[in-house]
């Protein structure tokens, strides 16, 4: 994406922000006009609209290629969009159609298109409100849209828009064969996109946590996302249509500001003791689906360990000198994941969010021989939360030897894999895991723990030991 | 009452209908909205919270024959879950209840002998439920229904509505050779809009000749006696009727989808006559 375009803009933005909060200093007298983005809400109906240009996903591994526009499939006038959908393992199709100055799209209900594909497909995600300098602050996403082989029109709602006042991001996509057997090869197109009042986008029934009542066992400190986040519309055709939006779309609730506060992008931060309820209304509509913190306060601290020292090797406790200083925050490639250092009533705890795959790197090896277990204490606010501990032994050369195409260990690496589950909300569980596996014989350079799913957990009392 | 509403596919062509209506308006100054001096005959502004005044309307309780004809899955009552007045409108909900052997209830108001008239304005102001499976209905029957079995009493749709086409409109009259699915019907689609978001008013003007039929200022069909199929019974009084049925031939049952309970909503019913006409 051409970032420098969205900078401009996003400081042009702001210079504008900044006028109107000084003049909110006086009264505007009633013959103030405001000034608008333009109310256009053409996308591509014979060609790119006005400051229309296409941003592939280039990073991500789209084919900037894919995209063309053509005049021998079109639905109406002389040209329309094309993407040629790569085969399985090709990579994708993924582009946004943003434009250099905003619109405003209040006037409008929904996003329309006339699309046909080469084959029936399901497009993966398609949608509106990509945006670099709001960081896809309305982003909308209609997932598996079906598309057929002849030209038909297509609707997606805009969930509120009042709040697109200021939009630069009109469509966007991604479709790629995403499994073997998965539709690819083909081609699909659009004609006619355009933003439309429709006038029959009605009945929204908004939804958060995917519209369920969600109970969770908390403590002060936490940090929890409201998820699941949706708009449904009864479209003319009678059929119910959900699209994903996102929270800037939303008001979110709490019920009890001392126990909990959410912020407009959805983060809940639990700040006391007692029971909040987390609740989102859109553009006035109540939503259905809810979370309800119980927040018993502080977190309580993991069980004391009662080990000597001696028989003890620590990566991370309190209650022991640490074998060796580790890195935490390794930084491996595509890993989502937040650690961070927190407290239970003084007691330092590891707390991991948004986990896919992260580690523990120890700065010097450990040498296992006499070692039996490692020991680790698990905490959980998330009901089926679990994840993998993979202890490893990095060999000779200390070196951490991973094979990226299926994560095993390589050269003289040796690893032995605990799944941590059958965990109880809200209470510390201790797990004694035996060096087993391949590090029952190779145990003497100990070098790190990975740590795979979760997604969100907190950990104590991480040591190797001997009974 | 066993009146056999099955799907109504006797839609005369759109594209005939336009051509009938600008023929229509061209040579016929009759042909506006308020096409006669009108007196008030009858009007309920649902003012009166409460149960709807008895003095205009009765009610259908239970489930008729065979679903009142149409396999409709609600059971009527005049409770006040399912009938009332509230805030200045009628209130008829469909609710998703286990009763007398039904899974659904819901309400059938009619003015069977408190009041009937030949000729003459009916209108109402609606809002109307969306969802499969959803039936409202404001229409009429002829008053000798009881000595004259449909369909050959008549029968007139003044508004009958999928709850799955929200923006779809039906108008009909049946009678002795075009009833059920071989109505006198016409579909109205709403451009830009639905009847489920706000209210809209439904109507017809009736003459000795023809029923037209309109929505909001739309005249959108005319029916005269060359256009039905048998014999023209729309020359005696009729009473009217208003409900909310659920399920039923013409529409198929409710999906996980369908909202319940949900509410036909009606601001105001008013008749009116023509006063060179009705007082001859």
């Amino acid at each position: 994406m051409r970032k420098d375009r969205y900078t401009i803009l996003g400081s042009i933005l702001l210079g504008c922000l900044f006028i109107i909060m000084v003049s909110c200093e006086r009264e505007p007298t009633e013959n103030v006009e405001f000034a608008e983005f333009p109310p256009n809400g053409d996308v591509f109906i014979d060609a790119f609209s006005a400051g229309l240009d296409f941003f592939p996903f280039v990073d991500a591994g789209a084919d900037p290629m894919a995209f063309s526009v053509v005049t021998d499939e079109v639905f109406s006038g002389e040209t329309a969009m094309r993407f040629d959908v790569p085969a399985f393992g090709n990579g994708f199709v993924g582009a946004t159609f943003n434009t250099t100055a905003a619109r405003n799209l209040t006037g409008f209900d929904a996003l329309t298109f006339y699309a046909r594909a080469s084959q029936a497909a399901s497009i993966d995600a398609i949608g509106f409100g990509i945006s670099g300098e709001t960081n896809n602050r309305f982003q909308v996403t209609l997932n598996g849209l079906g598309v057929s082989t002849r030209w038909e029109k297509y609707v997606i709602p805009i969930p509120d828009a009042s709040k697109l006042i200021g939009e630069t991001g009109l469509f966007w996509l991604a479709e790629g064969a995403s499994f073997e057997g998965d539709e690819g090869g083909y081609s699909l197109f659009f004609d006619e996109v355009r933003f439309e009042r429709l006038g029959t986008v009605a009945q929204p029934m908004p939804a958060i946590f995917d519209g369920q009542e969600v109970t969770e066992q908390t403590f002060t400190g936490s940090n929890l996302t409201v998820t699941g986040l949706t708009q449904t519309f009864n479209l003319a055709s009678g059929d119910n249509l959900t699209v994903t939006a996102a929270p800037a779309y939303f008001d979110f609730f709490s019920s009890d500001l001392g126990v909990a506060i959410v912020s407009e992008l959805g983060e809940i931060s639990v700040v006391g003791e007692g029971t909040a309820q987390i609740s989102a209304q859109l553009a006035g509509v109540a939503a259905t689906g809810s979370l309800e913190l119980v927040s018993g306060g502080g977190l309580l601290p993991a069980p004391t360990p009662t080990l000597p020292q001696a028989n003890v090797s620590s990566i991370f406790s309190d209650a022991y000198t640490n074998a060796t200083e580790s890195n935490f925050t390794p930084g491996f490639g595509g890993s989502t994941t937040e650690t961070t250092m927190t407290s239970a009533n003084g007691d330092a705890v590891l707390s991991y969010a948004n986990n896919n795959f992260t580690g523990i790197l120890f700065e010097n090896t450990v040498d296992g021989s006499d070692r039996t277990f490692l020991h680790v204490d698990v905490f959980v606010q998330d009901p089926g939360a679990q994840f993998e501990i993979q202890i490893r032994d990095v060999g000779a050369n200390q070196m951490l030897e991973t094979d990226v195409n299926t994560g095993l260990p390589s050269g003289d690496d040796r690893d032995f894999r605990f799944t941590v589950n059958g965990l109880t909300v809200g209470q510390w569980t201790s797990f004694d895991i035996p060096l087993n596996g391949d590090i029952a014989n190779q145990k003497n350079n100990l070098g790190a723990l990975i740590l795979v799913g979760g997604p969100n957990f907190l950990l104590d009392n991480i040591y190797f030991f001997t009974e | 009452m066993n009146k056999e509403k099955l799907n109504r596919i006797g839609v005369i062509p759109a594209l005939g209908l336009v051509v009938l209506l600008f023929i229509g308006c061209a040579t016929e100054d009759t042909q506006t909205v308020v096409n006669f001096t009108t007196q008030i005959t009858m009007q309920d502004e649902f003012d009166v919270d409460g149960a709807p005044n008895g003095n205009i309307w009765g009610f259908d309780i239970g489930t008729g024959e065979n679903g009142w004809g149409n396999n409709e899955l609600q059971y009527y009552t005049d409770r006040e879950q399912n009938v009332k007045v509230e805030n200045g409108v009628l209130v008829i909900t469909a609710q998703r209840e286990d009763f007398e052997g039904s899974a659904f209830t819901s309400a059938r108001l009619l003015t069977q002998d408190r009041f009937e008239q030949a000729f003459g304005r009916f209108e109402a102001r609606i809002r109307l439920p969306f969802g499969q499976g959803m039936w409202p209905a404001f229409w009429m029957l002829g008053a000798d229904i009881d000595e004259n079995p449909w369909p050959a009493a008549g029968e007139i749709d003044i508004m009958e509505y999928r709850g799955q086409d929200p923006n779809v409109l039906i108008g009909s009259v049946h009678g002795p050779g075009y009833s059920g699915g071989d109505a006198i019907s016409k579909v109205f689609v709403l451009e830009n809009d639905r009847f489920d978001t706000g209210f809209h008013v439904f109507g017809i003007e009736w003459g000795p000749d023809e029923v037209n039929f309109y929505v909001d200022d739309v005249l959108y069909n005319q029916i005269t006696r060359e256009d039905v199929t048998g014999p023209w019974v729309f020359d005696k009084p009729f009473f009217i009727l208003m409900n909310l049925a659920v399920g039923g031939t013409f529409v198929g049952p409710p999906n996980a989808e369908t909202v319940f309970p949900q509410s036909m909503l009606v601001d105001y019913v008013r008749v009116y006559e023509n006063t060179n006409l009705n007082r001859n």
